[in-house]
């Protein structure tokens, strides 16, 4: 790990010392940011810890917990919610056993919504794992959250 | 074909490529390959990826032309593209069954492109083609016959008001920051472009990334700045690279850089990526964001052209209101001023969405009215539902009710009957749309939003949204729309920034033109069928064909019956997701009010 951190404590200083890029190249790393990670940085910078803190948890970019091997994500912008995202979140909810946006205990699946990916033309809007998919019906989210499923359990078996 | 001169455009901005915009190039270029016709960009044939053209509801389009005769399919998937290449390049017949639609053309009839005149015609990630339509001109202009003082009474002329929603005139922001007395000055475009249900500046970076560059060099020229910073948003990857190539190519042809066009002037631009919040497309949260603190706005004054990016003046425009900038310079500030209406001039480009049927992006003059914009440009209400209300300004505007159509689009309308132009989201609402849930979706966001900092906009807009979240259940009190009246006024009258101060306009305005509902769900009933509370559903025996669709979709386990016979939802179970609705083809499945 402090290899990375080393070479993106780099580019801070090229980037006129901004936590934010530091911490959007850290998650980028790791997928989240990672309380050891933050703690280096703090103590290598002189930044306390409660300034990352305060930085990380307002920006709704970043996670402090890790992320499911498969990520769900949600558009709920305006279109998208007239267009009947929520219908899609709750039934993505159902199937997947969560209750908020959330990882499944098993580390599988990510529910996260988004506010607006700007696609609204072809609204409802959901991204699987970076595809994306325009005009989401609700049978097609669990189609595609089960097809996931069985992936694993092939995998798993073989 | 015949020794013609051959152009294939494919959309690929995000809406193309969602719809498999890749997929469709790539398929050209093998399918041309078996022909024999070089794919590459090559002396008479060229395949052209470009950004948006607006309707991107029938994505992916693809133009072909064949010398200069200009042929655009609709709705091409990869499997398609064989036939047109075969049919129509190599037999000379464009496949009539797929090309675009009369209505196609009605959509860009009304249309004024001005800003997005380039956009979809060349290829966003070449400056070669940007300089071949005409690209950078400006530039030479300003900085070979313009003193900075001129351009900045040129564009006062013009009359061009910043198109991020507050509509301050530019001309007059650049002058005041020309003259305020600094060693360093800065130009800052906002991409932040945060409104749901708004794409405007994605698509005009997508579309054409070195027009809004070209802005913010001839701003950088008029008001003595050196450094220039792009603020867009992490959710734009494409907008995002497109905006990294441009820059490159323009540092790389001497656009950019150090003693530009041997004038002493220096200039280079930087991107910098927000990271998910709303209250940054405010300017002075904007500028704590770029230099890497918590996004929270402050007190005005000192306004930014005074006191701004690490306490020195800094001009904050907006992407669309820079991609207008080029145009100006070109063409002339009477020009401009010639479209439009007495106090907002030019045009305005709008994400026309929700159940609109050509829904997409859209350029018009200011002062169109908005049934123009629905009727002859939307093409009207899809499935032929009737229009209840569009709802512009995003979560910091209103809603306009189906009989005020005739509205005219500009600054000063839309501001008198409580909504506004905002960043140019448009969203189109029927009758099937509750105007409780949207308010309340609305104010779900503002709240999520506010930064915390002051307390009318943290504390006001949560107990709006609690009142709001109870009328939807069915909960609400008598006197709750009074209530919603008076905190809504407080919270626009003593809130710190503009979220704080815009954030109750939706409730404000359905309030007053849509009562009735607000009145209907706090005695129990959603009349559009929406707030799930206040639903139940059953599936009717008469219609129930036993196809299992719904057996199968539902993630609550609620359904029983056997194949081929009528199908039950065992209501405690039932969790209201509306899947069985959706996915039923026989109507079967009904839902109602408890």
């Amino acid at each position: 790990m402090e290899d990375i951190l080393k070479e993106i404590i780099k580019n801070y200083w090229e980037e006129e010392g901004n936590v934010i890029s530091l911490l959007q190249e850290t998650q980028y790393a790791f997928g989240y940011i990672p309380l050891e990670a933050v703690q280096w940085f703090s103590e290598k910078l002189g930044i306390p810890l409660s300034r990352f803190y305060g930085v990380a948890t307002f920006y709704s970019q970043f996670h402090l917990n890790p992320r499911g091997k498969n990520i769900l994500t949600a558009c709920s912008g305006t279109a998208c919610h007239v267009k009947g995202s929520e219908r899609l979140i709750n039934c993505a909810k159902a199937e997947l056993e969560i209750i908020g946006e959330d990882t499944t205990p098993d580390m599988e699946f990510t529910l996260e919504k988004v506010n607006c990916l700007g696609a609204c033309s072809i609204a409802p809007v959901f991204i699987i794992n970076k595809k994306v998919y325009g005009k989401m019906t609700s049978d097609k989210v669990i189609k595609e959250i089960r097809a996931l499923r069985n992936t694993k359990d092939g995998e798993r078996q073989a | 074909m015949g020794n013609g001169k051959l152009e294939i455009k494919v959309c690929m901005g995000t809406g193309g490529i969602a719809a498999g915009g890749y997929e469709v190039c790539t398929a050209f270029a093998s399918a041309l390959g078996e022909n024999g016709i070089p794919a590459e960009l090559q002396m008479g044939c060229s395949l052209h990826r470009v950004g948006c053209r607006g309707l991107c509801a029938r994505d992916v389009l693809v133009d072909v032309i064949i010398d200069g005769q200009k042929v655009t399919y609709q709705y091409i998937k990869p499997e398609m593209v064989r036939r047109i290449v075969d049919e129509h390049i190599a037999g000379g017949n464009p496949v009539a069954d797929w090309l675009v639609s009369e209505d196609y053309h009605d959509f860009h009839k009304k249309q004024i492109k001005v800003v997005l005149s380039d956009c979809g015609n060349i290829d966003p990630e070449s400056i070669d083609s940007y300089l071949f339509a005409g690209g950078y001109k400006a530039t030479e202009k300003v900085f070979s016959t313009m003193s900075p003082e001129e351009v900045i009474n040129e564009i006062k002329r013009s009359g061009l008001r910043g198109r991020g929603g507050a509509g301050f005139p530019t001309g007059v922001k650049w002058e005041i920051c020309r003259k305020v007395e600094s060693d360093r000055k800065y130009i800052i475009c906002n991409a932040d472009e945060g409104d749901p249900g708004a794409f405007m500046d994605r698509s005009i970076i997508e579309g054409n990334p070195h027009s809004v560059l070209e802005g913010m060099l001839i701003g950088a020229y008029a008001i003595g700045a050196a450094g220039g910073y792009v603020y867009i948003r992490a959710e734009y990857p494409l907008a995002v690279e497109r905006l990294r190539i441009a820059i490159k190519d323009a540092k790389d042809r001497g656009f950019l850089g150090q003693n530009l066009f041997n004038k002493g002037v220096d200039f280079d631009i930087k991107i910098k990526l927000g990271a998910g919040a709303f209250v940054c497309g405010e300017e002075t949260a904007l500028i704590a964001s770029i230099e890497g603190q918590r996004g929270m706005p402050r007190a005005k004054p000192p306004f930014p052209v005074y006191k701004g990016l690490w306490g020195k003046p800094t001009v904050i425009n907006n992407v669309e209101t820079l991609a207008n900038i080029p145009h100006i310079i070109n063409r002339g500030a009477d020009w401009f001023s010639s479209l439009g209406t007495e106090k907002s001039k030019g045009t305005k480009v709008f994400a026309l969405t929700g159940k609109v049927r050509n829904s997409g992006l859209i350029e018009v003059p200011m002062g169109i009215t908005l049934r123009e914009i629905i009727y002859d440009i939307g093409g009207g209400i899809e499935n032929n539902r009737a229009l209840k209300a569009v709802q512009t300004g995003g979560p910091s505007g209103g809603c306009i009710p189906a009989d005020m159509l005739d509205i005219r689009v500009d600054f000063e309308s839309l501001a008198q009957v409580g909504s506004i132009v905002g960043s140019g989201g448009m969203i189109v609402l029927d009758e099937d749309d509750c105007m409780v849930n949207v308010t309340k979706y609305f104010l779900q966001f503002t709240q999520a939003e506010s930064c915390g900092k002051c307390v009318p906009c943290r504390i006001g807009t949560k107990r709006l949204l609690e009142i709001l979240e109870r009328i939807t259940k069915g909960l609400g009190r008598e006197g709750d729309i009074e209530l919603l009246q008076t905190l809504g006024n407080d919270v626009k009258a003593s809130s710190l920034c503009g979220l704080g101060q815009t954030a109750p306009n939706p409730v404000l305005s359905a309030v007053k033109y849509f009562r009735h509902e607000y009145e209907a769900h706090i005695h129990g009933k959603c009349p559009a069928l929406v707030c799930r509370e206040l639903l139940t559903y059953h599936i009717g025996e008469e219609f129930c064909k036993g196809c299992g669709a719904c057996f199968k979709v539902c993630p609550a386990g609620a359904i029983t019956g056997e194949k081929k016979k009528p199908h039950r939802i065992t209501s405690d179970k039932c969790i209201k997701c509306g899947s069985c609705f959706d996915v039923c083809k026989f109507k079967a499945v009904v839902k109602e009010c408890i």
